[in-house]
């Protein structure tokens, strides 16, 4: 881990990524502009809802896009090596000691016919060239660490064995067995129970912090975002709408996405006597809408939103967003918090 | 929209009665052969409902929350009348439901399902399943479907467009609000909802719990909500009963429940809540451990061995549901009203897994 980079400094950059993907209606732009950092040891939150394209992004950033989507134009460049551009073996090299992922569904994710240590053990077999029973002790000790009771015994057993908690346990032993810089996570937690999504949570902020290892973490749900990320992003219709840290934009949202997002989600800890959804339907990305993607649905929308196509801007030091009028949104928060 | 035949019978309108009153429904299910769980140290009978008592009032919303795995749907199957239950007695109005239940008693309890995408048959238009409905069981006389059916869109906010629409040509949402014109179409006492916003969008999400919420107030709608996001619960409903491994272990008025949780569970679950401010701090899960199977369920407490406080008797008793003080609050816990609360067991390992028994 001496190579680690250095805090403060982006050990991921993403510039201006695009990815379509061509389906009978059209070209589909899934991902279209999306620029990214990611410093060492950080984890970012990539929040948005279905068809917004955070998948995607995940996905184009470690080159397992599905065949029918490219990449058209952007960079996704790691300790200075584009991988966009670089060929497949070496790729190949840079999954699982450079980047990993952890999918959202586990049991499709593990080879089923496949005993779960030797399938621990494949990575640093092949990338950090251990022989059969070492990298057998390290997959045991990762088991271990990862809270599997029982490793030794365990080892032995195929993934339909184990619960769906366990099951994402395994998934986070593998990404963890070649020692990353960067993990990415696609949803790790949706298909699970409240208890064992906590579990799951701490489970990655203590690996994490332990050996400062960054995160993507995609996922719909913003209190979760809240739990693991420090960092967030707000996708919209393929672009990123609103970024920040956590806690400043989940409250005080400066776009009106956002904003809807976080006032149509029941809170637990606050009960309001109605939700309020935000209206209409996510845009075709297909013929998207000119001008700001999210003026149909948009409120406090204006006859420049529907020409100006915004570009995400900063507003502070840590804060940038891609509203023309983010002060709107604002203003609402402080009437509303005035009413109350 | 009002209940048909509620003024006629004085008995059915009696305001102590409960609209729902469930006593000891067992469901099991028999999975292969007795020789190889026996082997296996298994029992064969999967006990998914062992024993719950329920009663919902008219016109309050009762949630029932737990893990899966909990039996918390089969439960609500049972008493939809599409689970036949081993056990037990399921009254409604005061009047025992028969096993083999009468059309007119099946229109009595409606359900929406969680997957608004298999619920709906994709060859019926929207118009072609509520007349079908209509017809089959004589909701409203034969000249009066077409303005019915209209009515219905209109409640559920859908447009009169929809009546020629087929399933697939709706989004999530409208598919939702189409499931649950179904099922009020039948002017039930009481809808369950299973999960029914658990596949959708948090945007969309919204839409239809305003909707459940509009339609409680509008039609004085009785609801059983199952869901295991406790944000909605909190929401949308009076009362919550705490499913786990197949019995109620607490059952209270909601906000009586989040303030002041009595059974280690039910503290546990609200405490792994993810909030919008971050709240996870320390490693230590607010339960540990996997659920254990429903095949191999514990002696004594079933939540003993997830539980921080334990103790020998927990092991050897099977605490009932009692309360104290206060009657609506309920909790199935040795130590749930007691002062001496045993302290709480740290977990061995940090990651918190305790091991299972197999």
């Amino acid at each position: 881990m001496s190579e680690r980079g250095v805090p403060g400094q982006a050990m991921l950059e993403v510039d201006d990524l695009r990815v379509q993907i061509a389906t009978r209606r059209g070209i589909v732009r899934a991902v279209d502009g999306v620029s990214l950092e990611v410093e060492a040891g950080e984890a970012v939150g990539l929040v948005g809802e279905s068809g917004s394209g955070k998948s995607m992004t995940l996905r184009a950033i470690l080159g397992v896009l599905p065949p029918e989507a490219t990449i058209t134009s952007g960079r996704v460049v790691l300790d200075g090596a584009d991988l966009v551009e670089l060929p497949r073996a070496q790729l190949n090299k840079i999954r699982g000691p450079k980047i990993a992922m952890i999918f959202q569904e586990p049991m499709s994710a593990l080879n089923p016919v496949m005993r779960v240590g030797p399938q621990i053990a494949e990575g640093p077999q092949v990338h950090l060239g251990m022989n059969r029973a070492r990298a057998a002790e390290r997959a045991v000790e990762l088991m271990r660490r990862v809270g599997i009771p029982d490793p030794e015994r365990r080892f032995r057993s195929y993934p339909h064995e184990f619960s769906g908690g366990m099951r994402q346990r395994v998934m986070i032993a593998i990404a963890l067995s070649c020692d990353p810089e960067l993990i990415l996570c696609d949803e790790p937690t949706t298909a699970l129970d409240v208890t064992i999504q906590d579990q799951i949570l701490r489970l990655l902020a203590r690996l994490c912090r332990e050996s400062n290892t960054s995160l993507v973490f995609v996922t719909h749900d913003l209190p979760v975002v809240a739990q693991v990320c420090r960092q967030l992003a707000v996708m919209y219709a393929g672009q990123i709408v609103e970024r920040g840290t956590v806690q400043d934009v989940l409250t005080r949202p400066c776009h009106p996405y956002t904003l809807g997002l976080v006032r149509s989600a029941p809170d637990v800890d606050h009960v309001r006597a109605s939700l309020v959804p935000i209206p209409g339907a996510p845009p075709s990305l297909v013929h998207p809408p000119a001008g700001c993607r999210f003026h149909p649905r948009c409120k406090f929308a204006e006859e420049d939103c529907t020409v100006t196509d915004p570009r995400l801007r900063m507003i502070d030091a840590h804060r940038s967003t891609a509203c023309l009028h983010f002060e709107r949104c604002l203003d609402e928060l402080r009437t509303e918090g005035a009413d109350r | 929209m009002t209940t048909p035949a509620a003024t006629t019978d004085p008995r059915m309108t009696d305001p102590a009665l409960p609209l729902l009153d469930a006593r000891d429904i067992s469901v099991s299910f028999s999975l292969g052969s007795a020789i190889v769980a026996r082997l296996r140290h298994e029992e064969h009978v999967l006990h998914a409902v062992d024993g719950v008592d329920m009663v919902i009032q008219r016109g309050e919303a009762l949630a029932l929350v737990g893990e899966s795995g909990s039996g918390k749907s089969t439960l609500a199957r049972a008493l939809s009348g599409l689970q036949r239950p081993d056990r037990g007695e399921i009254r409604l109005d005061g009047k025992v439901l028969p096993a083999r239940r009468s059309r007119a008693d099946q229109r009595k309890i409606q359900m929406v399902f969680q997957d608004p995408y298999s619920s709906l048959n994709p060859r019926l238009t929207v118009g072609g399943m509520l007349h079908e409905l209509l017809r089959v069981h004589r909701v409203v006389p034969r000249g009066e479907v077409e303005s019915y059916t209209r009515e219905l869109l209109g409640l559920v906010g859908l447009t009169e467009e929809a009546v020629h629409a087929y399933p697939r040509q709706f989004s999530g949402g409208q598919r939702q609000r189409v499931a649950i014109a179904r099922a009020l179409a039948l002017r039930p006492e009481l809808l369950v909802a299973d999960e029914p916003v658990s596949a959708l969008d948090v945007s969309v999400q919204a839409t239809i719990l305003n909707l459940l919420q509009d339609l409680r107030a509008e039609l004085s709608l009785t609801l059983l909500l199952i869901s295991h996001n406790l944000a909605v619960v909190r929401h949308l409903c009076d009362r919550i009963a705490v499913m786990y491994l197949g019995r109620i272990i607490e059952v209270g008025p909601t906000e009586t429940l989040f303030a002041s949780p009595r059974h280690p569970y039910t503290q546990g679950l609200l405490a792994a809540i993810p909030r919008m401010t971050f709240t996870a701090d320390g490693d230590a899960p607010a339960v540990r451990g996997d659920p254990p199977s429903p095949l191999r369920i514990p002696g004594g407490c079933r939540f003993r061995t997830r539980c921080p406080i334990a103790q020998p008797i927990c092991a050897q008793e099977d605490p009932a549901l009692t309360s104290s003080g206060d009657p609506a609050h309920a909790a199935a816990c040795h130590f749930a009203f007691t002062a001496a609360v045993p302290a709480p067991r740290q977990p061995a390992d940090e990651a918190g897994a305790v091991a299972e028994t197999e």
